[in-house]
């Protein structure tokens, strides 16, 4: 195995899927030339030419939309959104087309489309470059919603949304591109819709994904030192949500606790702990805990930024108020 | 167009009768713009198409039985009863879908003529609109792109001086769609949407130029909408009179039917036969869609996403 970015990871997909499958190309805004914002496309025109990774004019829903168009006419398009924050601008071609196409149709046909959508608050970037809006999608019959925490699982599950006939959302976080990690050699695919446990515990069930599980695994850390064994579930997909690994999970713990850097209300917390609460109560020894962003947009001042982060701390103060 | 007509008044028929639910909008009027544009397309070849699709999905090719019965909602209906007069395809013949969102069909042409670009095959693709839909922000989002991509794609719209119960001049400063073309740098051409001739040649030279790299060709089919917005829609926005008038001095069918038979391509008795056939054809369908089950309850959740997703094709 070796070590690389989380970015490094996602170019590899890309470049593995590309070669393997003449179907596949991308497109989105100031990717060939630039090289994405974050590297993530870095030598990709150079290798498969700018009509495989192709810039695009700033037109969110044409993009979008041309991608849909694609897929029906036999391509596997791969579309990057620039900023997640932007999806909101091709809202229609992702709900109303993309989603609904081959249902609406009968089965006629497959949408294999995957957007990529960097997410998350990086520093002071603002109300509207910073959302993570993941839960948006699960709403949406028809979407796949898959958002990796690590390089393994940023190069696995963007090599299964490519290959996945059903379209797919792909949310990546921006403070993860650099991140580095190890990544198994070879055709590395990871399960769409099978969430992943990254530490045992018995005590309680952390929840979480993407950025945040980076934080919650310091905080089993500091639990660990009070007594407190904390497993912690990568959810890796939230739609198809892995209700099995969860339930298997508290039935084992007992006690529950949801961690998300989106807005706590209507989040993907929100319907975890729904789930739960149907199915699962008579096995709980404490409430639900969900943990995620007040009920504001990200504000610009770091001062303010911070306030709306969930940090360590919160993350150890909240379990130990349930264990 | 004998069969878009007949097919549309049984559908009208059928509806007013209560056996159709959901919303019917009707081309009738307007079958020459379909059909002429049409007839310059293989099986191949793309359309998407709008809310008022049936016409664009007969002239693609599609089949009047699984029409009918999708219309009534069974389960033998192109999208086994999911999708309604509102949301047919008929991918087999290149039809993209008709779409209840008003311009939801540009960006997804552009897409198709892309993948047509890119896997190197001479097919286009035709999105049809209407002028109520060229001032949807998307218009100029897919025109543009097209434009700059020349992707093989004929943007035709379909101006029937309505939208819904708002005439044009009320909503639109241009006063043809067709000089739009100009921002973005591709030809733009007006036709007699009433005239199956003038939108044969036309979209010939526009489908043509696609096919050969030419880029995309914006065209402004003129015409009228004589029925209501929707089956049941009272008008009460325009008169009686003027849309009677329209219908008498211009319809395409019966401006057809005197053209061939002026120039002597088909005779009364000719055109008596096709409609005969056109006719039986019809019963037949209608016959179909109603002895057609249902969907049964567990169709539901089916066609939703693909079973186990990854595919290794
Ligand atoms: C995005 C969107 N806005 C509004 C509507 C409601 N609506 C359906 S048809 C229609 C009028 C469309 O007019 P036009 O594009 O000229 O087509 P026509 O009905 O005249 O064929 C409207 C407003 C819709 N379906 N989708």
């Amino acid at each position: 195995m070796r070590s690389i970015t989380f970015s490094e990871a996602t170019l590899e997909a890309m470049s593995e899927e590309m070669e393997r499958d003449d179907r596949v190309f991308i497109m989105g805004e100031d990717i060939a030339r630039q090289g994405g914002i974050f590297g993530q496309f870095k030598g990709l025109p150079q290798r498969f030419g700018f009509e495989r990774v192709k810039d695009t004019p700033i037109s969110e829903t044409a993009i979008v939309g041309a991608g849909v168009g694609a897929a029906l006419a036999g391509m596997r398009p791969v579309v990057d959104m620039h900023f997640a924050d932007f999806l909101g601008v091709a809202m229609d071609e992702v709900f109303n087309q993309m989603a609904k196409i081959r249902y609406m149709f009968g089965g006629q046909t497959i949408v294999p489309v995957v957007l990529r959508a960097p997410d998350g608050i990086i520093r002071s970037a603002a109300a509207q470059h910073s959302q993570c809006i993941e839960s948006w999608f699960l709403h949406i019959p028809g979407l796949k919603v898959v958002i990796p925490s690590n390089p393994a699982d940023a190069k696995g599950l963007l090599k299964s949304a490519i290959r996945d006939d059903n379209p797919v959302l792909y949310f990546e976080h921006k403070v993860l591109f650099p991140m580095k990690g190890e990544v198994p050699d070879g055709d590395h695919l990871t399960p769409i819709g099978k969430a992943s446990i990254v530490r045992e515990g018995k005590d309680i069930t952390i929840i979480s994904y993407s950025l945040m599980l980076h934080r919650v695994l310091e905080a089993a850390k500091s639990l660990a030192g009070s007594g407190i064994e904390a497993e912690v579930i990568d959810l890796r997909t939230i739609s198809p949500i892995d209700k099995e690994t969860i339930f298997e999970s508290i039935a084992k713990t007992k006690r529950v606790m949801i961690v998300h850097e989106a807005v706590k209300t209507g989040g993907v917390g929100a319907e975890i702990a729904a789930i739960i609460a149907e199915e699962m109560l008579d096995c709980l020894d404490a409430p639900i805990k969900r943990l995620g962003a007040p009920y504001v947009p990200i504000p610009f001042s770091p001062v303010l930024e911070k306030l709306v982060k969930i940090g360590v701390e919160d993350i150890v103060n909240a379990a130990q108020e349930i264990c | 167009m004998t069969r878009i007509r007949l097919f549309e008044e049984k559908v009208n028929e059928l509806f007013l009768k209560g056996e159709i639910p959901g919303f019917v909008h009707l081309y009738i009027g307007e079958e020459a713009i379909a059909t002429g544009v049409c007839q310059n397309l293989r099986n191949s070849d793309y359309i998407t198409s709008t809310h008022r699709g049936h016409g664009h999905t007969i002239a693609k090719g599609a089949q009047l039985k699984p029409m009918m019965a999708e219309i009534f909602g069974k389960r033998t209906g192109y999208c086994k009863g999911k999708g309604g007069s509102m949301h047919i395809a008929d991918f087999s013949v290149g039809m993209l879908g008709a779409n209840g969102v008003v311009g939801g069909g540009y960006t997804l042409a552009a897409g198709a003529a892309l993948a047509c670009k890119m896997q190197g095959r001479d097919d286009v693709a035709v999105c049809f609109f209407g002028d109520g839909a060229s001032n949807r922000g998307t218009f100029h989002e897919a025109v543009n792109m097209a434009a700059a991509w020349k992707l093989p794609v004929v943007f035709v719209c379909e101006n029937n001086q309505w939208a819904s119960t708002t005439p044009y001049r009320t909503t639109t400063a241009v006063e043809n769609i067709a000089d739009r073309s100009v921002g973005y740098g591709i030809p733009g051409e007006i036709v007699d949407g009433n005239d199956v001739f003038d939108v044969y040649e036309k979209a010939a030279r526009a489908v043509e130029r696609a096919r050969t790299g030419g880029g995309p060709t914006l065209l402004e089919a003129k015409t009228y909408r004589i029925k209501g917005h929707f089956v049941g829609d009272p008008e009460l926005y325009r008169s009686r009179e003027e849309v009677q008038r329209m219908m008498k001095e211009n319809d395409p069918i019966t401006r057809l039917k005197e053209r061939v038979i002026a120039e002597k391509r088909l005779s009364e008795k000719e055109l008596a036969q096709i409609e005969a056939q056109v006719e039986a054809e019809i019963r037949e369908a209608e016959q179909f869609a109603v002895e057609s089950p249902f969907p049964e309850p567990h169709e539901l959740y089916e066609d939703l996403y693909v079973e186990g997703g990854v595919s290794n094709a």
